[in-house]
């Protein structure tokens, strides 16, 4: 990847003012429960989008269904103005343009961090290997990473595992980097490192979602905040308006009981 | 980019000496191994005692020896055993190839997902079902005997082929089963990070999967090629000379059992070094991937 790659944010021409992620009235349910009800949500280009709330109040299943790791129930997802949530579209094309990083890094155990990173270049979009190498090289230099290209995942640092996922995640250059919750299995010292990552790829005009728990971390690098609460999206805004001044109350306890744990 | 890693250096360890602490540590556990060493041995011993003097003080000992361990048949069967022990390798080598190969396949079948696939996941159902529920020896029968009573021009009657056949889909059953459980062992979230990247199901599959079940089964696949082994023996139904016909025929001609204990040895003999090569495989592939420990 040359060093700027990153920094342009799209390969291809976009109707101005198209969002890069739209959500229009999506529902999903497992069963009887419903897990997201009528969420709707615009994600600008070169703009981070963090996603708060308890745990089990829809933002893991948000962002798999924006990856359609999930299929919705109802509404629609659109990515870059097309609707991708169509049953006629190929899946594999939208998720070729969508990078997810996972909680538990789900790198593939059995390759090296290098094959990890250069899987999808080099089997999806057909990149030769060299070049497939080289520039995965380039972007574990660029991670700190630099002389484990060679290592088996399993002999990394949970924070050095989480820094292959997002260069795996980020080696296709994809329009939009889905983040679920990725500090969370960190140790308290290997969070630091990891964040400084994602503020990276801020800079560099990646469009992200970010499910987070890292309440001081959203306010800093999101551009929008979202708090879910029961599958809805009850509180939308800039990060000093949600945080400074959140309208709901539900909201508001959220938020205390963070402060009270010392989170916030 | 602001990270940077602390790399693991080694800091220099200066002018270490071992405390006293841990040299009577490793005192005791050195005495602890040589008491360990001393226990397994006497006991080793005296078991081994108690059989042997069993067996040879038992009142048909004589008898038997001259039945089953007579070193003039053992000397007279050996070669005659060890010409059909080439069929049994020659079956094993191609039968194992092929279950191997057929195996997996039908395991991946019966992975597909959808509407579209379900007469192919049926088929594979069925087929696993009726085959790993089948007796080999009345598979073998059928396939034997019962090919041939069809008088299908160019079909073979060779019983080797039939019985070989016999084996082929009778294993082919087993192995797939093994092989759906290596596939079921990899954790969904795998596939979802394939999947996430924009890998197809089938490279999924290919690339990420597979790769991981296989490693997996390996000891479980071994178990069945040994029986495999065993079971190529099974073709002398059909009249082919194998090891255990061999040892049949001057079995039954010079009623000395003798030759079956030769062929059951270079069996086990056979298995062995199979087993082993296995083990240190899979300790091979576990050493590279993951971090080692004492338990």
């Amino acid at each position: 990847m040359t060093s700027d790659a990153l920094s342009k944010g799209s390969p291809w021409p976009l109707p101005s003012g198209e969002p890069v992620l739209r959500l229009e009235a999506v529902r999903k349910t497992y069963g009887s429960a419903v897990v997201l009800r009528d969420v709707a949500l615009e994600v600008p280009a070169h703009s981070v989008t963090a996603l708060i709330g308890a745990s089990g109040s829809g933002k893991s299943t948000l962002l798999r269904c924006a990856n359609l790791l999930e299929d919705v129930d109802d509404g629609a997802i659109f990515l870059d103005g097309e609707e991708i949530t169509d049953p006629r579209i190929d899946q594999d094309a939208v998720r070729r343009r969508i990078g997810v990083v996972f909680q538990a890094y789900n790198l593939f155990p059995h390759m090296t961090v290098l094959d990890n990173i250069t899987l999808a270049p080099r089997r999806v979009h057909k990149v030769p290997r060299d070049r497939a190498e080289t520039e995965a090289r380039e972007l574990l230099d660029r991670l700190g990473l630099a002389g484990r290209a060679g290592e088996y995942p399993d002999r990394l640092s949970g924070g050095q595992q989480q820094r292959v996922a997002i260069a795996r995640a980020v080696a296709t250059r994809p329009r939009l980097l889905l983040l679920d919750e990725v500090t969370a299995a960190l140790d308290p010292e290997l969070v630091g490192e990891v964040l400084a990552v994602i503020r990276d790829l801020k800079d560099e005009g990646m469009t992200m979602v970010i499910a987070t728990h890292e309440m001081a971390f959203a306010r800093d690098v999101a551009d929008q905040v979202c708090f879910l609460d029961a599958g809805v999206i009850l509180e939308r805004g800039t990060a000093d308006r949600v945080f400074g001044a959140p309208a709901e109350q539900r909201t508001r306890d959220f938020l205390s009981r963070l402060t009270e744990a010392g989170r916030l | 980019m602001t990270v940077r890693d602390e790399q693991d250096e080694a800091v220099p360890d200066g002018t270490y000496e071992p405390s006293p602490r841990r040299l009577a540590r490793e005192r005791y556990r050195r005495a602890r191994t040589r008491r360990a060493f001393a226990v397994a041995a006497a006991s080793s011993t005296v078991t081994a005692a108690v059989l042997v003097t069993l067996i040879v003080e038992s009142p048909g000992w004589q008898r038997t020896r001259d039945t089953f361990l007579n070193a003039h048949y053992a000397r007279l069967a050996l070669p005659k055993v060890l010409d059909g022990l080439w069929l049994n390798l020659r079956l094993l080598a191609v039968c194992g190839a092929v279950v191997l190969v057929a195996g997996l396949l039908i395991a991946v079948l019966r992975t597909l997902r959808g509407p579209v696939f379900f007469p192919v996941r049926a088929l594979a159902t069925a087929y696993v079902d009726f085959f790993r529920g089948l007796p080999l020896i009345i598979c073998i029968l059928m396939s034997v005997f019962g090919i041939p009573a069809l008088r299908l021009s160019g079909v073979t009657n060779d019983p080797v082929l039939l019985g070989g056949f016999a084996l082929c889909l009778t294993y082919t059953a087993y192995v797939a089963e093994v092989f759906r459980a290596g596939i079921e062992s990899v954790h969904p979230s795998q596939r979802a990070a394939a999947r996430s990247l924009g890998l197809t199901s089938a490279q999924t599959m290919r690339h990420v999967v597979l790769p991981q079940a296989v490693r997996r089964v390996v000891p479980p696949l071994l178990n069945d090629l040994v029986s495999l082994q065993k079971d190529t023996g099974l073709v002398s139904i059909g009249g082919a000379v194998d090891a255990v016909y061999a040892a049949q025929i001057i079995a039954s001609r010079d009623f000395n059992y003798t030759p079956y204990v030769v062929a059951g040895l270079i069996f086990v003999a056979i298995t062995i070094p199979l087993t082993r090569f296995t083990d240190w495989i899979a300790a091979r592939m576990n050493g590279r991937q993951a971090q080692g420990g004492t338990v």
